[in-house]
């Protein structure tokens, strides 16, 4: 029988962590429930949710930093953020169009999976933008690390360890980050009709330029032909001579149109949350790789089976979908991939597929076992969400 | 004496001198074992320099096979290690034992790869924080963390210290510019992390090592983002009569939206020196913003004219606009140079805690406060826009108990810095300077945390033991490594 508990308190998840290690009884740590199907599956008889912790504790426009506890919706910082001209720099992606699933995403759980967008080229990823955290270990201890100022260089940096590790190292309580000001306009510089070769060329010419490209994406599959696009922003001059100079520059000789307004928000909203492969139970696939491989990335899969692709990042980020659902082409793709290097995620497939296929990049022997030693020291019996970031944990 | 204690020397370890550096010799190629007394002497010490003590030895190895190969023969002689970079550490991170080996990065300095169709740069991590911006610059493109002893400090050491610089406020720290580092284990075992592509695929071991101040592994290679230079840069000099009014002029600044590259501060004793030892024609005033921005002509002229708005309204004593590169040059190098010249009038202990930028009028109170305390004075200069602070404490090293005055002054400025929520240390790092305080910003528990994760990395504790942590803390852990 599956229970739930919903604490209030840091307080009281540390008793029921306690608890659940001394009777060796794992539990599933969730916020919003809008990421389940990210990693592998875990089947524990208890779920503890975070979304009773929640509210902004902390936040200073002038000091550019906001503190909010885990179960805080994202919805809930964005508009905090917004009303004082601000916003979280990484662009965290929002699961539900690729997932399906309903509700609303936490920060904490954006924290726990290192959720970032399209701007991680230029802003960082999530993991840039944390500056402290809270959190209860494996063992029911409360814990911190970093703080809520943006330098900070006192002991080891815990931060970055448990933003990106999936609840496997402790229940993360509260997030501290450094926001930035948002910028008064955005606008894209679309170009069309150019092969994934030429789109990275460009795309790469583009972030090379002072222009301070926020995104750059290649979508081959859109509607009326492949579209390649540039994001600036700025103040509102600012934008019009950063299109201007990239349409002049990087994009001399080609087909081009300006995006603005809620056309240019849409798009992007579409390429952060891979909205061209919603609405299919087919495999989804992320790949983290050195941008000016994406192109032969792509060829070499093309001659093994059919797929279709969102190039973000310049190229850096590669989504791939693909029909096979039972071993999702895992093996060839990450046989592909070592060609180059990176690490590839097997983002969506059905349960029993992801319980079969390593979801996250198998790691170096050499860091697999660093890794596990430090989830011993963090869970020592494995009740933190046990199973989700490798099929079977050495026992 | 002064303050701050070093462990002990292990006798076992310096009886076996002679074996152990026999060893070291075995495993490198000639000329890289430096053992006698007179040259160990050039290792004795980093910047902090009121501590002091040759180490048993030095070695420069110059590839990561000989990196692993020194490593291997301290794990197995259970000697301890202590990495060091260009040895310009304000925090004493290099600071040797009697019974430990300096390991220099000195001869690990080839750039491997320039990739910036990529936008990153593979070194060596001995090469300096401003030759990787000099082998991209032709480019276009840039390092950006700036740390103000770019010219000599060493990648190595920016790793270790997640070094920041005057310009992170917009471009971040060394952990938001480095990409992936090849390492050298404890045991000697090299492992590759993270690369040419962004982010980690399972947890952010890259981000665990950045900061760890040498005591997770040796990085002998790093892979750094490097990006395109702005069009151009210009900074403003605002100058107020009161600490208050520069503060609330950065917030005012900050939140209007306007990102300045760089909002550096310093204090009428500061403003004094260094514009005498650089020429840079700082007004004299109580207090001076230096604000930076970025990009075009017309785009720096857009950004400048808000700036200069929200500082009039506070009613400047002085503002004045860079009129050519030169001068912005000469403004930079003031700053820039603010150490070196302090340092040329008074012996100095310089403070590195960070505090929520909404207290820095306080603390500026409180430590002009405890300036008069103490009796000793402090010229005080930082990147205010992100409330890193570096008070500098004057003294003089040849007054018997000055330095003890210094240090108790230092460390009741970092308890403030933590008390109003900030930290020990921004971008120093902590070392032994202030290892001792640990306490005051975490727990127990916080801290056994950390070591855990040193035991994953370094179960014998060989990897610069004796910093970071209090000795008390640590001690069991050390004890161990010394069997």
């Amino acid at each position: 029988m599956n229970k739930s508990a919903a604490p209030v308190s840091e307080g009281e998840i540390a008793e029921i962590i306690k608890q659940a290690k001394a009777q060796l009884k794992p539990v599933e740590i969730k916020g919003g429930g809008t990421r389940d199907g990210l990693g592998c599956p875990v089947k524990t008889a208890t779920t503890l949710s975070l979304a009773k912790l929640n509210g902004i504790t902390l936040y200073e426009p002038g000091a550019l930093t906001l503190v909010a506890k885990a179960g805080t919706t994202l919805k809930a910082v964005e508009k905090t953020l917004r009303a004082k001209n601000q916003r979280l720099a990484f662009e965290p992606m929002d699961h539900r169009a690729l997932y399906g699933t309903k509700g609303e995403p936490t920060i904490g759980g954006v924290v726990a999976c290192n959720i970032s967008g399209s701007r991680r080229i230029q802003g960082g990823a999530c993991r840039d933008s944390l500056i402290g955290v809270r959190f209860v270990d494996g063992n029911g201890d409360i814990l911190k690390n970093g703080g809520r100022v943006m330098k900070n260089v006192t002991g080891l940096d815990l931060v970055k360890l448990l933003c990106g590790s999936h609840g496997t190292l402790g229940v993360i309580t509260e997030v501290a980050f450094k926001v930035l000001p948002a910028p008064e306009r955005e606008a894209t510089l679309a170009i069309a009709n150019l092969n994934t070769s030429q789109a990275i060329d460009v795309l790469s010419a583009a972030l090379g330029s002072p222009f301070e490209i926020t995104g750059a994406a290649h979508l081959p599959h859109n509607k009326g032909g492949a579209l390649t696009a540039l994001r600036v922003e700025g103040f509102d001059s600012q934008v019009e001579y950063r299109l201007s100079r990239l349409r002049k520059g990087v994009a001399a000789g080609l087909e081009t149109r300006i995006i603005k307004g809620s056309q240019h928000d849409k798009l992007w909203r579409s390429i952060r949350d891979v909205e061209p492969f919603k609405n299919t139970s087919r495999c989804v696939w992320r790949l983290s790789v050195k941008p000016g491989d994406a192109p032969a990335i792509q060829q070499q899969i093309s001659t093994m089976f059919d797929a279709k692709y969102v190039f973000d990042w310049g190229g850096g980020l590669i989504w791939i979908e693909i029909d096979d659902i039972e071993n999702a082409r895992a093996n060839e793709i990450r046989k592909i991939l070592s060609n180059f290097g990176g690490h590839a995620t097997l983002v969506r497939a059905p349960a029993k597929t992801r319980l079969k296929v390593p979801v996250f990049q198998p790691a170096a022997p050499g860091i697999a076992a660093l890794s596990s030693s430090i989830r011993k020291k963090f869970d020592p019996v494995g009740i933190l969400n046990p199973g989700r970031m490798v099929v079977r944990e050495p026992a | 004496m002064s303050m701050i204690a070093m462990p002990t020397p292990d006798q076992k370890i310096l009886d076996q001198r002679q074996e152990i550096i026999s060893a070291l010799q075995a495993a490198l190629p000639a000329g890289r074992v430096i053992h006698d007394a007179a040259e160990i002497r050039a290792y004795e010490c980093d910047a902090l320099t009121a501590y002091r003590c040759p180490p048993l030895g030095v070695v420069l190895p110059a590839t990561t096979q000989e990196v692993s190969a020194v490593m291997k023969v301290c794990h197995q002689l259970g000697v301890p290690v202590v990495p060091r970079g260009a040895g310009t550490s304000l925090a004493g991170g290099s600071l040797p034992t009697a019974d430990s080996i300096i390991l220099g990065t000195a001869r690990l300095n080839a750039t491997l790869e320039i990739d910036t169709a990529n936008r990153f740069i593979r070194v060596q991590t001995g090469v300096t924080n401003l030759s990787v911006t000099g082998a991209v610059e032709a480019d276009g493109f840039f390092y950006a963390p700036d740390p103000s002893s770019q010219l000599a400090c060493a990648i190595a050491g920016n790793i270790a210290m997640n070094s920041g610089g005057a310009h992170c406020l917009k471009y971040g720290v060394t952990t938001n510019n480095l990409m992936g580092v090849k390492m050298v284990m404890a045991d000697g075992e090299i492992v590759d992390i993270g690369g040419a592509h962004l982010d980690s695929e399972g947890y952010d071991i890259l981000g665990l090592i950045c900061g760890s101040e040498g005591q997770l592994g040796i990085v002998t290679e790093a892979i750094l983002r490097i990006l395109p230079k702005p069009e151009g840069a210009r900074p403003v000099l605002i100058g107020y009569d009161s600490a208050e009014t520069a503060g609330q002029c950065v917030a005012e600044i900050i939140k209007s939206g306007v990102l300045p590259v760089a909002i550096e501060y310093m204090d009428r004793l500061c403003i004094k020196v260094t514009d005498e030892f650089s020429g840079a024609g700082y007004p004299d005033v109580e207090a001076l913003l230096i604000v930076e921005v970025e990009g075009s002509e017309a785009e720096i002229k857009e950004q400048l004219a808000k700036v200069v708005k929200i500082a009039n309204k506070l009613k400047p004593v002085e503002l004045r606009e860079s009129a050519s590169a030169q001068e912005s040059a000469l403004i930079w190098k003031g700053r820039k140079s603010a150490f070196g010249a302090i340092g040329q009038i008074s012996d100095y202990m310089c403070l590195d805690g960070t505090v929520p930028v909404s207290q820095l009028p306080f603390v500026l109170r409180r430590i002009s406060e405890l300036s008069k305390k103490y009796k000793l004075e402090v010229a005080n200069v930082f990147h205010a826009g992100d409330g890193n602070m570096h008070p500098l404490i004057l003294y003089d090293a040849n007054k018997p108990g000055d330095l003890e005055t210094a240090e108790k002054f230092g460390a009741e400025v970092l308890r403030l810095c933590v008390e109003v929520g900030g930290c020990l240390t921004g971008e120093h790092g902590v070392g032994i300077e202030k290892r001792d305080l640990m306490g005051n910003q975490y727990s127990a528990a916080d801290m056994e945390v950390q070591m855990n994760v040193k035991d994953c990395f370094d179960p014998g504790w060989l990897l610069n033991p004796s910093k970071v942590f209090p000795l008390e803390a640590s001690e069991a852990r050390r004890s161990g490594a010394a069997k």
